[in-house]
């Protein structure tokens, strides 16, 4: 009697590292497959003893892909802490710094990292199946992507001082206005990225409607989804708002919560096999109350984009759901993620068109009037939790960070199940071929994880799927260092 | 008073008998590099970067602590001193806790700007890690000892130019640290008139504003040589 476990390690073209397990029974079906996440980093516990005014500096260090959403919801933590309100000129800044982000990062996960996949083919060569072979095959899709992505890099950059890790937000607004040189040279650039997003989508669209069984079968089941909505009209919101929750079947469980009282909704639950933790909506326990957030989920919890073009591309977007909307495949994360490029680049253009972006009146003095504070915003991946103790001289007592990555994981490891059982059969002594395993790792590619964000550890993105026979023992591994 | 001729790095400099090498270059344009020397303050020769070679004396001579003598041979720049302060600057790294991605005084700090100009690319000794607190209890100002490189130009700024002595050092080695009156929280100090001096005077982020965040912290050194200039020679009077 032997049964399998397959290893893929490293998970590649993602951000940190990750392997995966797939369990085979005595006939070579997959009884189960598990996501482990193989870093640790620990800002929970090190942040401690640091000065409050440091925090954001610190935390934006957790992640080089997405720096802004640390800074923002650190930033978010102090103003509670500080109790002020900031300028109307400093919330649009700091809206507008997490629309460049959500286009660069956004950028990032479907061109440079995932469209390889699309474009190239799941089963194509994978030493050619990368950026590297993109360029060489559709040189102009690319380059638009990655000048797409400098886009969005170019507006931190330009507002913060740096693209990575900018200490520009922190409490009480941002420490420099933005000039009128500056925002004109971004207003030149937005027709261009625009044009690339409109591009892209309708790759996408074309894409979608010749590979149903991808889409279909990469994480296509129920669960609830969480994020923030926007106080007026329950809109898309990206930085500010209130926490929504729906089920799968469009039914609103949550509405209008103030997102500084997560813990009612939201527990943490810790798995051994892996350092990333388990957030679970806590009404439903644990593991019922898997939720998914980002893309998918912030367009089935809105209930418009508020712009134009992005709300046009909703309506059709949610052609693909059931009678209410709700859109339940993880493939759907790629299509998502493009309309939300779109929505930003029209959010941009607006905030830059605002009279109030040019004040120099961005940042309000404050000393530490609470002992308690809570910063929430919607990182590219999804919603982002800040939540710090400080002592009555601003000394941080407890950190609490669940990260939108973390919130993922379950469904993340339904997904990689999912795939593997419709895709591996009667695997018992043969190989697995590499492009089977591939879709494998796309699954959690299209999540767009953020390992060393969510498990606060470091390195670059290697992933190692194991395979495992019935009695647990390894039997076939692939790794990619 | 008299004026005496020498040769730093082989070039003919004047100074008055009772100057400095390290004033002596200093006027004649050949930079020294220092630390816990401050102009304004006491000279303490403590952190020993400004080390320079004098002919005929075997061991080498800090520069901020040396009388100029007629005919005196100097070299402040040879490649025995450049070792010796490489491994003074990173000594300094290994001893406490000096993160500049995320400090309050990155981009304005004495000790990078020393650890690039001696060409610092990675420390050869093992990192301490000491576990040493902040002290946030001060309304005004914040203590990290992480960042304490322990050159005294603050104890020396509060007693000498403010007059308060509020700060002193504790223990001795790598032991040391700043400490506030008897050893109490800043915040309590009946000696502290918040002045800020100690800030001014900081060459690193141990000293900074409360509420600031990374790299915002800029001291201003200067403002002290400035005060002493215009309290001793009375030049604010009119």
């Amino acid at each position: 009697m032997s049964t399998r476990r397959v290893v893929i390690d490293p998970v590649t073209r993602i951000e940190g590292h990750a392997k995966i397990s797939i369990f085979l029974d005595e006939s070579g079906e997959v009884r189960d497959a598990q996501f482990h996440v193989t870093e640790f980093r620990g800002f929970e516990k090190f942040c401690e003893g640091r000065p409050l005014g440091e925090m954001a500096g610190i935390t934006a260090r957790v992640c080089g892909i997405c720096p802004v959403s640390h800074i923002l919801a650190s930033a978010k933590a102090g103003d509670d802490i500080f109790a002020v309100d900031i300028p109307p000129a400093a919330e649009k800044l700091r809206r507008l710094m997490n629309l460049g982000q959500i286009v660069q990062s956004h950028a990032l996960s479907f061109f440079h990292l995932s469209s390889p996949d699309l474009l190239l083919g799941f089963d194509s060569n994978p030493a050619q199946r990368n950026l590297f072979g993109l360029i060489a095959q559709h040189p102009e899709f690319a380059r638009g992507g990655i000048r797409l992505r400098q886009f969005g890099q170019e507006i931190i950059e330009l507002l913060g001082g740096r693209k990575i890790h900018p200490a520009w937000a922190v409490p009480g607004g941002v420490r420099e206005p933005l000039t009128p040189e500056k925002r004109n040279h971004i207003l030149c650039r937005v027709p261009e990225a625009r044009q690339t997003t409109l591009s892209a989508l309708a790759f996408v669209k074309r894409y979608i409607a010749e590979h149903r069984e991808e889409v279909e079968n990469f994480g296509n089941f129920p669960t609830l989804f969480l994020g923030l909505v926007s106080k007026d009209g329950a809109q898309w919101e990206h930085y500010d708002g209130y926490l929504r929750v729906v089920d799968s079947e469009g039914n609103i469980l949550v509405d209008g919560h103030d997102p500084r009282r997560y813990t009612e909704i939201i527990g943490e639950a810790v798995e051994p096999h892996s350092y990333l933790k388990s957030p679970y909506f806590k009404p439903w326990g644990y593991p019922e109350g898997a939720y998914r957030v980002g893309p998918l989920a912030r367009l089935n919890l809105c209930t418009r984009m508020g712009t134009p073009l992005a709300d046009a591309e909703l309506a059709e977007f949610r052609q693909h759901g059931n009678a209410r909307g709700i859109v339940l495949s993880s493939f759907m994360y790629h299509y998502a993620r493009l309309i939300e490029i779109l929505a930003a680049t029209e959010r941009i253009e607006q905030l830059l068109n605002d009279p109030d972006i040019l004040s120099s009146h961005v940042r309000a003095g404050g000393a530490i009037n609470k002992l308690e504070g809570v910063g929430v915003s919607e990182a590219p991946r999804g919603t982002l939790f800040h939540h710090y103790q400080v002592d009555a001289h601003g000394m941080i007592r407890r950190v609490n960070l669940i990260i939108a990555t973390g919130q993922n994981n379950l469904a993340m490891n339904r997904t990689v199940k999912q795939i593997a059982q419709h895709w591996i059969h009667g695997a018992r002594d043969a190989q697995i071929p590499e492009g089977l395993l591939n879709r494998v790792e796309a699954g959690i590619r299209a999540f767009d994880p953020c390992l060393s964000c969510s498990t606060h550890a470091v390195g670059q993105m290697p992933l190692v799927v194991q395979l495992f026979d019935a009695q647990g023992r390894l039997i076939d591994e692939v790794r990619r260092d | 008073m008299s004026v005496v001729t020498l040769k730093i790095n082989d070039q003919d400099v004047s100074a008055r008998d009772d100057a400095t090498v390290l004033q002596a270059a200093r006027e004649a344009g050949i930079h020294i590099p220092v630390l816990c020397y401050l102009e304004g303050l006491s000279a303490v020769g403590a952190c020993r970067l400004c080390l320079v070679e004098v002919a005929g004396v075997n061991r080498l001579l800090p520069a901020c602590t040396t009388r100029v003598q007629e005919g005196m041979m100097v070299q402040t720049n040879t490649p025995r001193l450049q070792n010796y302060r490489r491994h003074i600057v990173e000594l300094l790294f290994a001893e406490r806790n000096h993160v500049c991605a995320v400090c309050v005084a990155n981009g304005n700090c004495e000790l990078q700007a020393l650890a690039i100009e001696v060409g610092m690319d990675h420390v050869r000794y093992d990192y301490m890690f000491p576990a040493l607190g902040v002290d946030l209890t001060h309304e005004r100002f914040g203590l990290d000892h992480n960042r304490c490189i322990l050159c005294t130009r603050c104890v020396r700024a509060c007693d000498e130019i403010e007059g308060a002595h509020t700060l002193d050092v504790l223990g001795r080695g790598a032991k040391a640290r700043i400490v506030t009156d008897l050893n109490m929280p800043w915040g309590e100090s009946p000696t502290c008139t918040s002045c800020g001096k100690c800030a001014m005077a900081c060459p690193t982020g141990a000293i900074f504003k409360q509420g600031s965040t990374v790299a915002e912290m800029v001291h201003h050194p200067e403002k002290l040589a400035f005060l002493k200039v215009a309290r001793e020679r009375r030049e604010w009077r009119v």
